[in-house]
């Protein structure tokens, strides 16, 4: 190793100064559009963590690919840039391995409903404690501007310049019928709203998804900043029940004149997949274990094949 | 049966659903405990309940490589096993069968068929699965086996089932043995006992328990045969060891859920079959990119596509090398036999992490679903570990928050912990000491994207030539000289200036080989044998000399286009005088090189591709 180290009671005894959200800029400044919506999930990420009490070594933010997935690094802390679709597969390993991480998945619409749905279907139902934020501008924008999951059917793109002839999936009741147990849509225009919702997504227990409007500003000029301002409506100004999943899902479905944010379902005290391993149930993050097994054990399996 | 050594075989044929397995693993029991070496290769189809399954069961006093050439004894379970293999049966053979369901071909002169009654035996005994338990007794008494051994396994086998299963099986099997005793003729060779009691495992339960003694604590798989039985011991084994296992949705997820676990600081691995690797192989590549050590395993079988799922091959070896895009630093080792493959994954293992880069073991069927003995004094579960370079615990007070004079700087801003730390750092080995997630004062991103030392991705400035140009260089450095890591291979047999011909082989036709190499070295013809176990790294000068000094050199491969030749020459420009390939499903008997040298020897032909005799 060619790092010293000092012995661990030195470094606690360190007074921990508070920290401001500047302290959660990354090493780059992002290199999203002038506008682009993901400047607002950033900046209400970062007062987050701030609020949340937390330090960035102890946060691992991991994305896939596409605009949005250039999170972690704008953003301080330990983070993974992986595969395009693969953040949640990624997660789920990070996470279980070392349950004591605060986890972010960062990433798009394409990139969590599209190529990666499949995780997203099964990370929901597993339950895995993590927050797991959507920045859906209902485009391809990286690849310049083709139809997403999440782009409205008749919409003209590059790949579909005669209008998309498909219906968008619904990220809020494909979460909730997954079995998500914290299911909440967000704008990125109002910051402080999202910020409290993730501040209670992360005091979730839990696969919690926040699905955020985060305009494109360059290559969607459909669902545009004003398309959004005129049209959402705050659930919780509506006295709506998160416990309530039928409730949560007749509100998901409007889609209109008026678009509900806010939180849409949450269950409560449902076991996290990291609750029901058996093997998390002492002796801490299985990442920091000492390795291989013990003669007693070698023994035993070695009689058995006898 | 030669009468200096006991080298004896059972094949027990029927259809899936007819309970082969159970007899099956009786008799194993029995012979290893006697300190007998076993070799079983269980031919079957992808197939739950009907279709043709033919377990064949080599029992030698000493250690023996491969199922073997010919059969002793053959029970037929139904009138398709009598139908299709009575043919193999020679002069002074058994062939053991129900007479009440079972009508017997002709047999060579000299073949004893054995006929049970056992409906008469087994009082119209109505469970079909009696008449196994009643052949158990008859051939144990062929091997002049004391019968309480048999009762104390029976007993032990059905305990779980209560006292009247017990007494039912025992009371059976009893029949047979008696039946057996008053009416057919038992070998001439009995079966000996007294030697060193011995363990028994597949090449799955070896793979997954390299993986356990190496400190795996996070094992990932999508079932895929042949390679579930991997996940399977691990599932048995998790709780009682702390490993995380987790069955995921596709092998996708797969490989990426096991490069997570292993990024925050766990010996993470995961098996599939060559469908699965092809979706993994995206993933290979990431984890080269981010420079993190996880091991995958692909349990060949016959492709290509879904191909022939209960079939073996050694056909994915090209796969392996061309998976994932670009060109990137990884392992690939192909162990040659069980034992060999528990032994390298821990070193896979040390590989991996030292160098920080992905690590493939290709095994096949032949290897992983074979049941062998083996000495249990060899399983050594408590192999040395070294994790490389690794930053466990945070140091000198580092912060993770960056000074003004950092933030002032803007773009190009280097390390954001106060003391530097770089994830990537370029340094003279190639290898940058890899801090785990949760240490602070070494916040970090890696990425899948090109970067620089400090994970800052390359294409969030401008995609800078020379910073691209040195990080690859920087990976590329880490594999210089690393042949020096791996044993060269050795020449096996007789020396260099007698052979005749040079066997060359890879992975699980080792033990074909060898066996082949021996008889033919009795019969007079001087062959060697050069086993080739680790595919990347290659050691082409060890190889190189050995084709330099051989009279004539012959590529054996259970592949159709030569996969490993082809590898060969592209590596090293050195090209084989001739071949023996095989690529029917199943695998080659040792004859089969016997044959194939002999024949190549007298130049009839450069490609030998043996006729497959046991059509199952």
């Amino acid at each position: 190793m060619s790092v010293e180290t000092l012995p661990r009671e030195e470094v606690e005894a360190k007074p921990v100064a508070p920290l401001k959200a500047k302290d959660f800029k990354g090493k780059v400044d992002p290199d999203w559009c002038p506008g682009c919506g993901d400047f607002g999930v950033l900046s209400s990420l970062q007062r987050a963590c701030v609020n949340l009490g937390l330090r960035p070594h102890e946060i691992l933010t991991i994305s896939g690919i596409g605009c949005s997935s250039n999170f972690p690094g704008f953003f301080n802390s330990y983070g993974m840039h992986t595969l395009h679709g693969r953040a949640l597969a990624v997660a789920t390993g990070a996470q279980m391995a070392n349950h004591e991480l605060t986890v972010f998945v960062t990433g798009g619409d394409g990139d969590g409903y599209g190529i990666g749905g499949n995780h997203f279907t099964h990370t929901a139902r597993r339950n895995v404690d993590l927050t797991y934020i959507v920045m859906d501008n209902q485009i391809y924008g990286l690849t310049t501007g083709q139809v997403s999951p999440t782009s409205s059917i008749d919409m003209r793109t590059k790949s579909t310049p005669f209008g998309s002839v498909e219906a968008p999936i619904n990220p809020i009741t494909a979460a909730i019928m997954n079995g998500a147990t914290f299911v909440a849509r967000a704008f990125s225009g109002d910051a402080r709203h999202l910020t409290g919702l993730i501040e209670q997504a992360v005091q979730h227990r839990g696969f919690a998804l926040i699905d955020v409007f985060s305009p494109c500003v360059t290559f969607n000029k459909d669902n545009d900043y004003p398309f959004f301002k005129q049209r959402v409506k705050k659930l919780e100004d509506e006295g709506h029940d998160p416990g309530d999943w039928k409730a949560a899902c007749e509100k998901a479905m409007i889609w209109g004149d008026e678009i509900y944010t806010g939180l849409f379902f949450q269950k409560k005290g449902a076991p996290t997949l990291g609750d029901q391993e058996p093997v998390l149930d002492e002796g801490g993050a299985i990442a920091r274990r000492e390795l291989g097994i013990t003669v007693e054990q070698s023994d035993r399996i070695i009689k058995r094949m006898m | 049966m030669s009468s200096e050594r006991f080298d004896f075989a059972i094949a027990i044929g029927g259809a899936a659903g007819q309970g082969i397995a159970t007899p099956g693993n009786v008799l194993a029991r029995i012979f290893i405990r006697r300190g007998l070496h076993l070799n079983a290769y269980n031919a079957y189809q992808s197939i739950i309940r009907g279709g043709h399954i033919f377990l064949t069961m080599r029992i030698c006093d000493q250690p023996v490589h491969n199922h073997g050439d010919k059969l002793d004894l053959l029970v037929c379970l139904n009138q398709d096993t009598m139908d299709r293999h009575l043919c193999l049966m020679g002069s002074g053979t058994r062939v053991i069968y129900n007479s009440d369901t079972i009508t017997p071909g002709t047999p060579e002169d000299g073949v004893h068929l054995c006929p049970l009654p056992i409906n008469e035996l087994t009082d119209n005994n109505r469970n079909k699965l009696v008449q196994n338990t009643v052949a158990l007794g008859t051939i144990l008494y062929m091997l002049d086996v004391d019968f309480q051994i048999l009762e104390d396994i029976i007993t032990m086998q059905f305990q779980r089932k209560g006292q009247e299963v017990v007494d039912e099986n025992v009371g059976v099997a009893r029949a047979g043995y008696d039946y057996a005793a008053a009416h057919f003729e038992p070998f001439a060779q009995s079966l000996p006992s007294g030697g060193k009691p011995q363990a028994v495992w597949t090449g799955n339960d070896a793979l997954a328990m390299g993986g356990a003694a190496a400190g795996v604590k996070f094992y990932c798989a999508y079932p895929m045969s042949p390679s579930t039985g991997v996940l399977h011991w691990m599932a048995q084994n998790a709780r009682e060891l702390g490993i995380m296992v987790r069955q995921v949705e596709d092998e996708i997820g797969v490989a990426n859920m096991a490069i997570g676990a292993a990024h925050v600081g766990c010996r993470s691995m995961c098996a599939t079959s060559g469908g699965g690797f092809a979706l993994m192989t995206e993933a290979v590549g990431s984890a080269a990119m981010m420079e993190i050590p996880v091991v995958f395993i692909d349990v060949q079988r016959a492709g290509p596509s879904t191909g022939v799922p209960t079939k073996t091959e050694q056909g994915d070896l090209w796969q392996i090398l061309g998976a994932s895009q670009g060109d990137f630093e990884r392992f690939i080792v192909a162990p040659t036999d069980a034992l060999d493959a528990f032994h390298t994954v821990p070193e896979l293992f040390n590989l991996v992490d030292r160098f920080q880069c992905p690590g493939i073991v290709i095994s096949d069927l032949l290897i992983s679903e074979g049941t062998f003995s083996v000495d249990p004094d060899a399983i050594d579960m408590q192999p040395g570990i070294d994790r490389g370079e690794l930053i466990t615990e945070s140091n000198n007070g580092a912060s993770d928050i960056p000074t003004g004079s950092q933030l002032a700087n803007g773009h190009g801003l280097i390390g954001a912990p106060s003391n530097g730390y770089l994830r990537y750092e370029n340094t003279e080995s190639g290898i940058s000491p890899r801090a785990l997630p949760g240490v602070e004062g070494h916040a970090h991103v890696v990425a899948t994207d090109e970067h620089d030392e400090d994970g800052v991705l390359v294409s969030d400035e401008f995609t800078n030539p020379h910073k691209r140009r040195k990080m690859v260089e920087k990976r590329a450095r880490k594999f210089r000289n690393i042949a020096e890591s791996i044993e060269p291979p050795a020449l096996l047999g007789s020396s260099a200036e007698d052979a005749e011909i040079t066997l060359i082989g890879w992975g699980s036709t080792h033990g074909v080989i060898r066996e082949a190499v021996e008889t033919l070295n009795r019969e007079g013809v001087a062959v060697n044998h050069l086993p080739i176990k680790w595919i990347v790294p290659l050691h082409a000068d060890a190889i190189r000399e050995v084709f330099d000094n051989a009279k004539k050199t012959v590529i054996v491969e259970n592949n159709h286009s030569g996969q490993f030749h082809r590898y060969l020459r592209s590596e090293t420009g050195l090209s084989a005088d001739g071949h023996i390939r095989k690529y029917d499903g199943e695998p080659f008997m040792p004859h089969h090189i016997v044959d194939g040298v002999r024949e190549l020897l007298a130049g009839t032909t450069d490609i030998y591709v043996p006729y497959q005799e046991v059509i199952v």
